[in-house]
């Protein structure tokens, strides 16, 4: 491992101008989880900071504290050197800071001007809220963001950039002096990005501080002035971006170099087990069609709704597909729930862990035992001893660390719980194991032992399919990968085809691949 | 990836997790109660006294096990006190046309059960949430009672049709008791001993990570709902024969009774959580206080207010607690 | 955009005019003005607890203690009445309001702070008023002759050629439209209820804004406890007993969802006017009133089921052909 990587362009960035907002020594603790480590942070006026690092480095915990949404438990926040508060997500409203989160924080029910003044609507007689002038103002912030949006209409009715475009207009109404924005270019497109970027420039002629959330480097180094790279809730670089190559950063966000990460694998390609093909949904996905070896790795990638986690519930039988085949093992098979999906030797490992993936308030041996209970009973009866037997054999495969297998799964770190969850599937002796996004949001060490696992399973002659937007992960892992883009199959690399740019500028429609 | 290490398969004992569970506690009052009856009122320690005292809640344990398990699934059924007047008035009509204590029965359960089949396919089939959809089938079912029997009565059940309310097994054991008990156990055994009682935790706990886990969450529900039509068929049955007649009225107002007693029991209203033996004893704490007051000539409805406040009270007083020792 | 929300209410609207044109095919004085203002004013308690109740679903909560309330506060206010039988109505409506508010925030207090269930929370409380009532008079009841002839006549009253009853329920139904559409807390129901997480976001106290709904629901029903227990003239422990799922089923039936954050003033009041003249036409039309249960519970099923698909959301739409066509 190599840590030490910070270059001293970081005096020279901080000497220059005093910054308008600036965290010092911020800590944030959650139960098992250090989020943030004395962390620091800079925000210049006028000027575009790109806060980098991977899921689960303190991004988005950084955002909560400077919106008021968490109280960090140690350090300050100083702006224009006072030192301030936010109690409450209003106090850090009126002191100025406004954001974009990442996941929409809308209403499905209200109207768009009710959503973008929710809490500060313009007060006409009486206290009462002044429709007129909301629908004005409304129109008018959406109108300087190039967003052609009836104030008028209710959120439900609206497609998922504009919804976007709304909660852009909504952090905006906001007469801020801080704008930070988390990943706020995720659902748009070309166009609405290129507009965005124009917002941004404005934004800064008016000396406003932004706070710039992003992955895509190419949107970093197109528009942030400074960078700051968070690594597992600790600070890890500052500086200038024009000081900065590509490359230097990413080894600040990985601490390592990333070929360096992903286990030598054996690839040992046998028989074909799984044929999908002309798999569509009238809104999701269309024309999805593949093969499956065992033991082979096969990589979806594409954007945040491409469409692709949407296709693995419909192939795991949580949505119903509106057409297309599947065959096991050169059997045509039926999948209309995930009971049925199970029983053909399909599994799933969902993205959201805490949802849909482990039942939190169970303990550890009961999650695993879930789907084959049928094997660890008689007669429907439960036998406990049995239910430890397999719990503890799958556990332990995967370095499980646990105080013990009666303990809560919601207890667990998110790395453990991803083992639990995976433990689950392979007690039920799997053809397929489909796992949507596996390393989002856990630490480094679990990251490189589920990295090592899956390897593992594929070289047992398991047929794994990797759902993942990280780019080294797709790059490292794949045997084959398939770029999906607005709900189609934009392109299936080879190995030998497999490279960051390839995959970027399939799963984007840029470099003359525009259907 | 191979330094397997060994994790023991329990920090604690399950002897040692029971004697700290929302069981033993209720146990604990239930035994107070019981010691401050029977030094407050001299009829309280008399055989057929505590015989008679079980009526108070037999019945509606026997709907209590099945809700215990629809509740735990993160479902309700308010309906359950309609149902029992639905099928109590339709084994009422069936008397009139002479139809015997077997048949009888056989209505009472197949009522039972359609009523939960319908409850069960408005809330699995078409996804609509329990409350409101057993809200409108309560004001359905016990509405049909009205309309067949307005402000009369059924009755001249045949003279062997009582034994289901009114007899006894041996000395003081009720037919009732008996079947309370085989209802309880059956109840505890499906609940925690067979993988449906676990799909049941799984399904309240966390319904997308259930389905997730290849658990038949519509299929679960809907047993659940015809249990508890089912449990209100028997239900309907003992009371009838107890009371010897129909009303539209009858058991009116036992949902929420019987919520209340699974509730205090320790199951949670959100899901997820709750066992048999809990609604075992707090079936016993509640007939205990209403059989005390009773003796004591303090009516119903202050017994109303204790079970009320009970309610709020098991569930507020932990979180008071926790929240004076994090301050 | 508009029309989709408002369909819900033109289909009740629409539902209930079908209704009273097929009485007045048959029985044409049900439709005349001074019945039909007749049932109105029977309606409006039902209105009053309506609007009340939802609010509180408004807000993802259940507020099963309306009935009890009203009992309890209106046992409260005939006893002052005999006690002090000179004492001024305006006094006497604002002990009923206050003391309905001060109900309601108990139930507000536990679903804020101790962030029990609702349904609990209501159950429990419900019982405890009840019992109450129990406590203060013993089981007696107090009859029309010990109350004051001021006390009975405020809900009589005749103000343009309507009772102050119908007046108050005109009243509250305008003031909190104006409340739910046009004040901040009103906006802050909707979105508490319709999206608890992006609430927090948008500097909204989720527990707080229930508690408010409580609050609100609780002076409605202290209002109406007064107004209901002075029309009747009589006040005792059963006072509206089971009235609380006929309020539910009025804001079900008014397109009000269950799961929160969906529903209107108008909604609720159509719902309730719904069940108000079938309650009404029964024994007009020669059908037993013992009818009168079945419906409503047939009403709600259909109105839930209804809702369900006019409420399901598309979804997020990847596809681009799709995306246009919106």
């Amino acid at each position: 491992m190599q840590l030490e990587i910070r270059p001293d362009v970081s005096i020279r960035a901080a000497s220059d101008i005093d910054p308008l907002l600036s965290l010092a020594g911020i800590t944030k603790t959650f139960p098992g989880v250090r989020a943030l480590s004395d962390v620091s942070l800079k925000l210049y006026p006028g000027k575009v900071t790109a806060l980098i690092g991977e899921n689960g480095a303190g991004k988005s915990t950084v955002v909560k504290v400077l919106t008021g949404i968490y109280q960090p438990d140690e350090g300050d926040i100083r702006i224009a050197g006072e030192p301030v508060r936010f109690p409450t997500p209003q106090s850090a409203e009126s002191a100025g800071v406004t954001a974009i989160h990442q996941e929409t924080v809308l209403f499905d029910e209200l109207s768009v001007a009710e959503n973008i003044f929710l809490g500060h609507a313009p007060k006409g007689r009486f206290g009462l809220i002044d429709k007129s002038a909301m629908t004005t103002r409304a129109s008018d912030l959406l109108s300087s963001i190039g967003a052609k949006i009836d104030p008028g209409a209710t959120l439900k009715d609206l497609g998922t950039a504009n919804k976007h475009l709304v909660a852009i207009a909504r952090a905006l109404s906001i007469d801020a002096s801080v704008v930070i924005m988390d990943e706020p270019t995720a659902a748009l497109s070309q166009k609405e990005i290129e507009e965005l970027y124009d917002l941004v420039d404005d934004l800064k002629a008016q000396g406003k501080a932004i706070l710039f959330i992003s992955h895509k480097f190419d949107e970093i180094f197109r528009i942030a002035d400074f960078y700051t790279v968070y690594r597992d809730g600790q600070m890890v670089g500052e500086g200038a971006i024009e000081d900065v190559s590509e490359p230097e950063l990413v080894k600040m966000m990985v601490g390592r170099d990333v070929s360096q990460i992903f286990p030598d694998r054996d690839h040992n390609i046998g028989d074909e087990v799984l044929v999908v093909e002309g798999y569509e949904h009238p809104t999701e996905f269309a024309g999805i069609g593949f093969r499956l070896r065992r033991g082979e790795l096969l990589g979806f990638y594409g954007l945040v709704g491409a469409g692709r986690s949407e296709f693995m519930q419909a192939l795991f039988g949580i949505t119903r597909p509106s057409g297309g085949d599947i065959r096991i093992d050169g059997a045509s098979a039926t999948i209309r729930t995930p009971a049925d999906a199970v029983g053909n030797g399909i599994v799933y490992v969902p993205e959201d862990r805490s949802k849909q993936g482990a039942i939190g308030a169970l303990p550890i041996f009961q999650n695993v035992t879930l789907p084959s209970l049928s094997r660890t009973s008689r007669n429907g009866f439960i036998r406990l001893a049995e239910e430890f037997k397999l719990a503890r054999k799958y556990t332990e495969r995967l370095s499980l660390r646990a105080a013990s297998l009666d303990t809560e799964v919601g207890n667990l770190s998110g790395g453990n719980q991803q083992k639990v969850v995976i433990a689950k599937w392979l007690a039920t002796q799997p053809k397929v194991i489909i796992l949507d996004e596996p390393t989002k949001g856990i630490d480094i060490g679990s990251k490189a032992a589920v990295h090592e696992f899956m390897a593992e399973l594929a070289a047992q002659g398991l047929a794994v399919i990797l759902v993942s937007s990280e780019i080294p992960e797709i790059v490292g892992m794949s045997d084959r990968v398939i770029v999906m883009r607005e709900g189609r199959i934009a392109a299936e690399l080879d190995r030998k085809d497999i490279s960051p740019e390839s995959l970027v500028s399939h799963a984007a429609g840029i470099g003359g691949v525009e259907q | 990836m191979t330094t397997s290490r060994n994790i023991p398969d329990r920090l604690r004992s399950p002897l040692e997790q029971s004697l700290k569970s929302w069981e033993s506690l209720l146990f604990l009052v239930a035994i107070g109660i019981f010691i401050a009856n029977s030094f407050a009122s001299p009829y309280f320690l008399n055989a057929w006294n505590l015989s008679d005292a079980t009526f108070n809640f037999t019945e509606k344990a026997m709907i209590a096990f099945a809700m215990a398990l629809l509740i735990i699934s993160g479902e309700i059924d308010l309906s359950v006190a309609a149902i029992i007047a639905l099928a109590s008035t339709a084994m009422g009509a069936a008397v009139q046309v002479g139809v015997g204590t077997p048949g009888l029965v056989m209505i009472g359960l197949s009522v039972g059960l359609l009523c939960g089949a319908v409850n069960g396919y408005l809330v699995t089939g078409l996804g609509l949430p329990s409350i409101v959809v057993t809200i409108g089938t309560m004001s359905l079912y016990r509405g049909i009672s009205f309309i067949v029997l307005g402000d009369q009565a059924f009755r001249g059940y045949p003279p062997d049709f009582a034994f289901f309310g009114q007899g006894y097994v041996w000395w003081v054991v009720s037919f009732e008791i008996v079947l309370f008990a085989l209802i309880a156990v059956i109840y505890a055994i499906i609940l925690h001993m067979t993988n449906f009682g676990r799909a049941v935790y799984a399904t309240g706990n966390n319904v997308t990570g259930a389905l997730f886990s290849g658990i038949r969450v519509g299929r679960v529900k809907f047993i659940l709902f015809l249990l508890t039509g089912l449990m209100s068929g028997v239900a309907a049955i003992c009371l009838t024969s107890r009371l010897g007649s129909t009303r539209p009225s009858i058991a009116l107002g036992w949902e929420l009774e019987i919520v209340t007693m699974v509730v205090l029991g320790g199951v949670s209203i959100l899901g997820g959580l709750g066992s048999i033996p809990g609604v075992v004893i707090a079936a016993f704490v509640m007939g205990l206080v209403t059989f005390g007051l009773g003796l004591l000539n303090v009516p119903g409805i202050v017994m109303s207010i204790v079970i009320g406040a009970l309610l709020i009270a098991v569930i507020a007083l932990p979180r008071l607690w926790s929240m004076w020792r994090t301050h | 955009m508009k029309r989709i929300s408002a369909s819900r209410e033109l289909l009740l609207l629409i539902a209930i005019a079908l209704l009273l044109a097929l009485i007045a095919s048959r029985f044409p004085a049900f439709v005349t003005p001074a019945n039909l203002a007749a049932v109105f004013n029977d309606t409006s308690p039902l209105i009053l607890l309506a609007i009340g109740q939802m609010i509180v679903i408004l807000t993802k909560c259940i507020d099963l203690s309306v009935a009890a309330n009203l009992a309890l506060t209106g046992m409260v206010v005939s006893l002052i009445n005999i006690a002090a039988p000179g004492l001024p109505m305006v006094v006497i409506v604002a002990i009923a309001i206050g003391f309905g508010i001060l109900l309601g925030m108990i139930n507000g207090i536990l679903v804020w702070k101790l962030a029990i269930p609702p349904i609990v929370v209501t159950l429990g409380t419900m019982t405890i008023f009840r019992g109450v009532i129990f406590l203060l008079t013993e089981g007696k009841w107090v009859n029309s002759h010990e109350m004051s002839d001021a006390f009975k006549a405020v809900p009589r009253t005749e103000i343009f050629g309507l009772p102050v009853l119908s007046w108050i329920a005109i009243s509250a139904v305008i003031l909190f439209w104006i409340v739910l559409t046009r004040t901040t807390l009103g906006r802050s129901f909707y979105a508490a209820g319709g999206n608890p997480n992006a609430a927090t976001y948008a500097g909204i106290n989720v527990g707080r804004t229930q508690f408010w709904a409580f609050t609100i629901s609780g002076a409605l029903a202290g209002l109406t406890g007064y107004l209901w227990v002075s029309r009747f003239a009589v006040a005792y422990v059963d006072v509206a007993g089971g009235f609380e799922l006929t309020v539910v089923a009025a804001c079900v039936i008014g397109g009000v969802s269950i799961m929160g954050g969906i529903g209107t003033v108008l909604g609720a009041l159509l719902g309730a006017l719904f069940l108000g003249i079938i309650a009404n036409a029964l024994p007009v039309v020669n059908i037993s009133p013992f009818w009168q249960m079945a419906i409503s519970g047939g009403a709600i099923i259909i109105a839930v089921v209804l809702n369900a698909q006019a409420n399901r959301s598309p979804g997020r739409i990847i596809l681009k052909r799709a995306e246009h066509a919106t």
